[in-house]
């Protein structure tokens, strides 16, 4: 009959169909991929008894020193676990109330010349590469800073907080900015209808509502800084010291894979050991990524209800 | 008025998005070679029951249909069907023009590229030619057919549309408010377009103006909350309406 | 006390707004630096001519040309794959089911893993696995099984996945529905009606999505700094399985570990001038698309 099914016609769409979509799984199967074979080099100081002569999962949490090339090799996690966490508080302490201050600014009071301005220009801040940022602090600001305030040491933690707060702003800014926009206009319209002055208005009841989403943003930029390799490992100092103090060298560690990883014996304890903190990584990033987008979404749906 | 054989037959069809019952065991027959219109008031199912008529509904999430529609016999919600062979024979216009951002031509010619066979490929200019003839916008086009069809005015974009399903050579023509987005003067075009194009093919339309009905159809279908309330031949169901709500209807107290 | 609340207002406002300006300061400091440092630097020389002297002299070509040769690679790899997955998420997949939020999920979650960890996951898939288990194969050694542009760039193609797929699916969201239908019921199959009337008016979206890619992927350092660049090299690479130098890497290595650092910054300031010139044009260049196609949009075309 006429309107059966054409088979060459159905098998070729089909055909395309499948394609397409094997193709979109290839993302399922890279982080996957990605989860296995970290795992894969990281699992040895756990089962491997040859590696574990060398060092083992305790290794990592006693003592306070990361020395995995000497006569008597130490693999504490600690300083460089301090590390990572002192440049990113420092980073987030800088760019978040510029980046959200920046994006109340530019959905709420900016003109529209100046807001169609803005966004490409911290989009161009964004598209600085970060071993950009990282040359500009090594390079200069480093010795700019050290001058100015007369630091002892030149590359330490607040010079490196403040590179990497540079490459986070635009993260922040984008999603903060996403997220004041999603307020509906109506919020303002009723704030300012019941005689609230405009900063009232972005301070009282938009800032407050946009919230959910402002604190995703913010979490989003601190996996941008946990993650982020090239300012750190060239601005802060790379002495992985166990110190509070942000004016001494810091080492975290994304730069303590990158400074080591091309020099470590293949198979080695302390090449697993560098796959173990690549792992952390993957898994803190992972856990921080995964809260600012439930934050987001539950943001989205409070302002808009249950979408589909 | 003399009956034609039907060409389109409607049996016990019933249509739910998700869980909502949208159109309830609608029942009719469509006959050749005839304008039938469906009226009702706005969201009583009219688009639905349209859609349903080319499977277009199934684009929608959440679609599920029962009981059947038969195109010259054959069951289109039955086994192995093949929508796009329906599609091109059950062309369909719709509410707002739609051209693709593409030349005239290429708009008209875009039913026939996709063809299988590429039949007519070989004589693509006389097809366009003669589609856009029919459909009344040849004269308004002929010296600007590589032009984007974006820049046509919404008469003249409809017209075009018609052309694109025309060049496709379907049997059957779906409609749904053609003319809704357009002025008078474009409107008068259409439905006299729509006068001529019945000699040669079925044409069901959708309106919600019941002048415009009374002016282009043979037969009228009235529907009510997703049911068929009556169907039968227009200048009967106008002037001496079998149902009291479909003469509430008419005479404007609703709707 | 109207107006003193107002001049408050104001005051505080203005505040936000200096938020803006240092951002905007930061931009120009960086670019100053960087333009009043380079640009001395900078000629047909510098730009055509291999290092010399220890990376205290000679030019950068080198690094250029091993940028453009993995850069290309990435693009064959990584635009085909996430234009698929974009058509996949936005045109076939149904949003509720389990398939497409894992894609989803997964797209979202490649977008979060640093790029470090891409490096050691490049290091320990493509060259151990997959090149040593080629080398293995074929009974050889160290063709495969060690750093190169290939492996370099397929990790970078992994890391820009997201990027080409969220611009695609953009692009492909700002094509009417409406169009789509009017294909359709012409009788297009679902593929005809993507590839003739979905697709055309998405590529400039998708070339916007190229553009961000290529510029991103020109910076990036720490995915391929154990997977194929190479500190110096005497010669060009000819083969994909060389390695290569590249730019955002020779920077690095020029500031870290050259013998001479004074003799070495403003070579190292000329190459960090182009790198950026670089990455800025094409972000500029993406930047414009994209605004041009979202005023589009809004139009509603
Ligand atoms: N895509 C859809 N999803 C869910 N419900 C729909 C959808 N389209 C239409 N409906 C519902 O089906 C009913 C009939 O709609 P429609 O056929 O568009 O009516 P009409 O064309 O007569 O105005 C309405 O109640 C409408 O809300
Ligand atoms: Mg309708």
């Amino acid at each position: 009959m006429s309107l059966q099914r054409k088979k060459f016609r159905y098998l070729g769409e089909s055909l395309i169909e499948g394609n397409i979509k094997a193709t979109a799984s290839l993302a399922i199967v890279v982080i996957f991929l990605i989860l296995f074979f970290i795992l894969r080099e990281s699992l040895p100081i756990f089962f491997n008894p040859e590696v574990q002569q060398e060092i083992t999962f305790r290794h990592f949490f006693s003592g306070i020193q990361w020395q995995p090339v000497s006569d008597n090799p130490r693999f504490s996690l600690w300083p460089i676990i301090l590390g990572s966490l002192k440049v990113t508080l420092i980073a987030l302490l800088f760019a978040v109330p510029v980046a959200v201050a920046a994006a109340l600014y530019s959905s709420e009071f900016a003109g529209g010349r100046l807001k169609e301005l803005i966004k490409p220009g911290v989009e161009l801040l964004a598209g600085i590469p970060s071993v950009v940022l990282g040359f500009f602090a090594l390079v200069v600001m480093a010795s700019f800073l050290k001058d100015l305030f007369g630091w002892q040491i030149r590359l330490n933690a607040i010079n490196a907080g403040l590179a990497l707060g540079f490459a986070v702003i635009p993260a922040i800014y984008s999603l903060a900015e996403d997220a004041i926009n999603a307020v509906p206009k109506s919020f303002r319209e009723a704030a300012l209808g019941l005689g609230a002055t405009p900063w009232q208005s972005a301070t009282k009841v938009v800032l407050p509502a946009a919230l959910p989403g402002v604190s995703a943003a913010v979490l989003f930029g601190m996996g941008r800084a946990v993650g982020e390799t090239m300012v750190v490992l060239m601005a802060a100092g790379n002495a992985p010291l166990f110190s509070f103090n942000p004016l001494e060298s810091t080492r975290t560690m994304t730069a303590t894979i990158a400074a080591e990883l091309g020099e470590v014996v293949f198979g080695s304890g302390h090449y697993h050991a560098l796959f173990f903190i690549g792992l952390v990584l993957f898994a803190v990033t992972f856990a921080i990524n995964l809260a600012s987008h439930a934050l987001f979404e539950g943001l989205m749906t409070r302002l808009y209800g249950a979408r589909k | 008025m003399e009956t034609k054989h039907n060409r389109l037959e409607i049996r016990d069809f019933s249509l739910y998005y998700h869980r909502t019952k949208a159109l309830e065991d609608i029942s009719m027959s469509i006959p050749e070679q005839k304008v039938t219109a469906i009226i009702g008031p706005s969201g009583c199912g009219k688009s639905t029951l349209l859609r349903s008529i080319n499977r277009m509904n199934e684009l929608i999430d959440g679609v599920a249909v029962e009981g059947e529609i038969r195109l010259d016999g054959e069951d289109i919600y039955g086994r192995n069907i093949d929508v796009v062979e329906l599609r091109r024979k059950v062309g369909m216009v719709f509410q707002r023009p739609n051209p693709f951002p593409k030349s005239i031509f290429e708009n008209v010619a875009f039913g026939v590229r996709m063809g299988e066979n590429g039949r007519a490929k070989d004589n693509l200019d006389q097809v366009v030619e003669s589609s856009l003839k029919e459909a009344a916008i040849w004269d308004e086009v002929k010296d600007r057919l590589h032009r984007s069809a974006m820049e046509l005015s919404g008469g003249q974009q409809q017209r075009v549309c018609i052309a694109r399903a025309l060049a496709v050579e379907p049997e059957v023509i779906l409609m749904d408010e053609p003319a809704s987005a357009l002025d008078p003067i474009a409107t008068a075009k259409i439905e006299e377009l729509i006068f001529r194009l019945k000699e040669k093919y079925t044409i069901v339309i959708v309106t919600h103006n019941m002048q415009q009905a009374a002016r282009v159809s043979d037969f009228t279908a009235f529907l009510m909350l997703g049911k068929l309330v009556e169907f039968g031949a227009t200048d009967r169901m106008l002037t001496n309406p079998g149902n009291k709500l479909t003469e509430e209807y008419i005479t404007g107290r609703f709707g | 006390m109207n107006n003193k609340r107002r001049i408050g207002d104001n005051i505080r406002i203005g505040l936000t707004g200096s938020a803006v300006l240092l951002i905007a300061a930061i931009l120009a400091v960086i670019l100053g630096t960087i333009i009043i440092g380079g640009y001395k630097s900078l000629s047909c020389e510098f730009l055509t001519k291999p290092s010399t002297d220890g990376m205290t002299a000679g030019g950068i070509f080198p690094a250029i040309f091993g940028m453009v040769f993995s850069l290309l690679i990435m693009l064959i790899a990584v635009v085909p794959v996430g234009v698929a997955t974009a058509i996949y998420l936005h045109e076939y997949a149904r949003p509720g089911l389990l398939l497409t939020k894992l894609i989803r999920g997964a797209v979202n979650n490649l977008a979060g893993v640093p790029s470090i960890v891409f490096g050691l996951f490049g290091l320990g898939f493509f060259i151990q696995f997959i090149g040593g288990g080629l080398d293995h194969s074929l009974g050889q050694s160290g063709l495969f099984g060690q750093p190169c542009i290939l492996w370099a760039s397929l990790t970078l193609a992994l890391m820009n996945l997201p990027m080409i797929i969220v611009a695609t699916e953009e692009a492909l969201r700002a094509v009417p529905q409406a169009e789509r239908a009017g294909a359709l019921a012409l009788g297009a199959t679902k593929w005809q009606t993507i590839r003739h009337v979905v697709l055309p008016q998405a590529v400039s979206g998708i070339m916007t999505g190229v553009v961000l890619t290529i510029s991103r992927g020109a910076g990036e350092v720490a995915p391929i700094m154990f997977t194929g660049a190479a500190y110096y090299l005497p010669y060009l690479p000819k083969l994909p399985t060389d390695q290569f130098m590249t730019l955002g890497y020779h920077i690095f290595v020029m500031t870290t570990q050259s013998p001479d650092i004074d003799a070495t910054v403003p070579i190292a300031m000329g190459a960090t001038l182009v790198l950026l010139a670089l990455t800025f044009s094409l972000n500029l260049v993406g930047i414009v698309i994209r605004s041009h196609t979202r005023s589009q949009l809004r139009k509603g075309r």
